[in-house]
């Protein structure tokens, strides 16, 4: 064991490579969650990202249609959710599973002859001068632009919401949808607009982890990302700045223990590979205790009789 | 312009109709996809429903539809009863596991005794294994109030974890030649699940999956607890006045869809699969939930939806030897099943109108 071969520069680097899936997933859950639905889906809607990307990039070469392709795979997947959720009115946490055993199945067979292929690679940024600075430089200004996409997605999602009339429409149907419908505002098409917004932003997390993060293409290889992406919007407590806390946190745990097995450290593999999901159950159970600003229709089924 | 008019009470005969309806869509959108994969849909379709029952090899695939039928039972049973009160156990494969790791790990205990008494021990500790699994989300939600749909769920990577850990150190086999997975139990004659009637497919995870049936149709219409889950699940504020203690509900779902998991496992482990390895598990807990919600959540037609499952499991399986079909398109085929469930439900609880105009 040898502690001395973590390099805290490129353990913060790789850091915000591995929060990256997670902040994009969550950032588009917390909006879905903003306009009072539960989308558990997540998921699925990431796997199903992570194979189109994947899928797109290499046909065509290009990772940015892959990222666009899995936005839009994501949405249409999401589209499904609308579909059960509000026209169907059918239950949302069902639905959402229905979502996530459908897109696992779905891009398992979308992904069979991409196993053991090579993505083409994005390249990261480099300015000169700035990008060769020791430390900040490999920190801030040395990665591939979807991280910075995600960063500005946050910062986005907080500004619409806090500041402009779309965002209070939004938060409106989300805390009271009788009240918006009275009100005239369409609560079912924002809704919609939420939701389709949520699943192009885990297939951008989706295709994230197959085109840059591992890169390439294994059946089930979000392996619960989807899921810690739901739980860190708890986590946030429906604030997009924690949003980004939280997926920050959540990838040095995930970073570490990499970093701890390969460095030889004496607890068992797989114990550290639990850590992550453990310590989420942690987390939860600490923050569980406010609920007082989830919003208040949240998975409730909306449905105008008169 | 059509608008959906809210029945005042939900229909009987759609609540009926609604899974024979979503399986026939299921067939017709399943063959489009097969289609698509350059498969003759007709003939996919009908290796897969028929052919497993009524074609040449009938009499070795019919034991297999108990085998594969009754671990999805089982865990669909227990599963059904917290669903009923809105309380969502979907970590179902990890209690699974945790029961065949216990279940496996009190009859490895015993090697290489022989005695009558093994067998039982393992059975309790199976279920006392999944029990336990589900208890730290019950608790968790009881003295927190923290989501149990995402505690359990994590549970399941933490327990595949630990399969993983067991397989390669506590329960492998000393004398496997280094390879992982534990001592065969099938050729451990006190810890051997075996079939209780040569050649049926029926082993002790059948006969149990049939007593739960029996047990939760009893609980959830004699039965006063039974009672009091199904007043949680149909009018929550009513069942508040009525004094139901919602924190001794958890525990008891909860609980008792963590033994149910536990015991399928155990079953598993010890019989048809035969030992403890790392790919152990082959999602049952995942595809128990299909079955729970084709079933309406009742226990006998939770026991027809586990058949019919069965029957695509092992219907897939053929179809991918005969026709090629990827293990994928099945998976995709059971997907869709649960969706078209869902969205044919919604004419169980409301009329399709045509109206004039629009309001809002």
């Amino acid at each position: 064991m040898d502690l001395g071969e973590i390099n805290p520069v490129l353990l913060v680097a790789s850091l915000m490579v591995a929060a990256t899936p997670l902040l994009l997933a969550a950032i588009g859950e917390l909006v879905v969650e903003k306009a009072g639905v539960l989308n558990l889906g997540v998921e699925g809607m990431m796997i199903i990202g992570a194979i189109s990307g994947f899928a797109i990039s290499v046909e065509t070469g290009s990772p940015w249609l892959g990222f666009i392709a899995a936005a839009i795979g994501g949405a249409i997947l999401s589209l499904l959710f609308v579909l059960l959720t509000q026209v169907a009115l059918a239950n949302q946490v069902a639905s959402g599973l229905a979502l996530t055993l459908f897109g696992l199945g779905f891009s398992a067979l979308l992904g069979q002859s991409y196993v053991g292929v090579k993505p083409p690679s994005m390249g990261e940024i480099n300015i000169p001068f700035i990008s060769d600075i020791p430390v900040i430089g490999p920190i801030l200004f040395q990665h591939d632009p979807i991280l910075y996409l995600g960063i500005a997605l946050i910062a986005a999602v907080w500004a619409v919401l806090k500041y402009t009339r779309i965002g209070l429409i939004l938060r409106a149907v989300g805390e009271n949808h009788d009240a918006a419908h009275a009100l005239g505002y369409k609560v079912i098409k924002i809704r919609i607009m939420a939701i389709m917004f949520g699943g192009a932003c885990a297939g951008l997390g989706g295709a994230y982890i197959s085109l840059i993060r591992v890169p390439q293409w294994t059946e089930g290889m979000t392996a619960g990302v989807g899921w810690i992406a739901l739980a860190l919007v708890v986590f946030a407590s429906w604030k997009p700045w924690r949003v980004l806390l939280g997926a920050y946190l959540f990838g040095g745990i995930t970073v570490l223990q990499l970093n701890l097995q390969a460095a030889g450290v004496a607890i068992p593999v797989e114990y550290l590979a639990m850590s992550p999901y453990i310590i989420t159950i942690l987390v939860l159970v600490i923050l569980s205790a406010d609920k007082s600003s989830a919003p208040a229709s949240l998975g409730r089924i909306f449905h105008a009789s008169h | 312009m059509i608008v959906l008019e809210k029945r005042p009470q939900p229909s009987k005969a759609w609540s009926y109709a609604t899974p024979l309806v979503a399986v026939i869509a299921t067939m017709i959108f399943g063959g489009i996809l097969f289609a698509l994969l350059g498969k003759n849909p007709v003939e996919a379709i009908g290796t897969i429903f028929w052919e497993p029952l009524f074609g040449e090899f009938a009499f070795y695939y019919r034991p297999q539809l108990l085998v594969k039928g009754a671990p999805l039972v089982l865990i669909a049973i227990g599963l059904s009863l917290g669903f009923r009160a809105g309380i969502w156990n979907i970590g179902a494969e990890g209690q699974y596991i945790m029961g065949a790791i216990f279940g496996a790990g009190a009859g490895l205990a015993f090697y290489p005794l022989d005695a009558w008494y093994i067998f039982p021990i393992m059975v309790l500790a199976g279920a006392f294994g999944g029990w336990l699994w589900a208890m730290i989300p019950a608790f968790l939600k009881v003295r927190f109030g923290t989501n149990e749909i995402l505690v359990s769920l994590m549970l399941v990577y933490v327990a595949e974890q630990f399969l993983a850990s067991v397989s390669l150190g506590l329960l492998k086999n000393p004398e496997g030649f280094g390879f992982p997975g534990s001592r065969n139990l099938q050729s451990y004659e006190s810890a051997h699940n075996a079939e209780l009637i040569a050649g049926s497919g029926m082993h002790w995870g059948v006969v149990a999956a049939f007593i739960a049936v029996i047990f939760s149709y009893v609980l959830l219409n004699r039965h006063m607890l039974g009672f009091h889950i199904r007043l949680t699940g149909e009018a929550p504020r009513a069942a508040k006045f009525a004094g139901v203690n919602p924190a001794r509900l958890i525990l008891f779902c909860l609980g008792i869809s963590g033994a149910l998991a536990g015991l399928a496992g155990m079953f598993e482990v010890t019989g048809p699969s035969g030992q403890v390895s790392i790919d152990f598990n082959v999602g049952y807990g995942f595809t128990a939930i299909i079955v729970a919600f084709l079933g309406r959540l009742h226990p006998v037609g939770i026991l027809l939806a586990g058949g019919l499952m069965a029957l695509t499991y092992i219907g897939g399986e053929i179809a991918q030897s005969q026709l090629g079909l990827p293990a994928a398109a099945i998976q995709v085929f059971q997907g869709m099943l649960l969706f078209f469930l869902l969205a044919f439900d919604l004419l169980t609880n409301y009329r399709i109108r045509a109206a004039r105009s629009e309001v809002a």
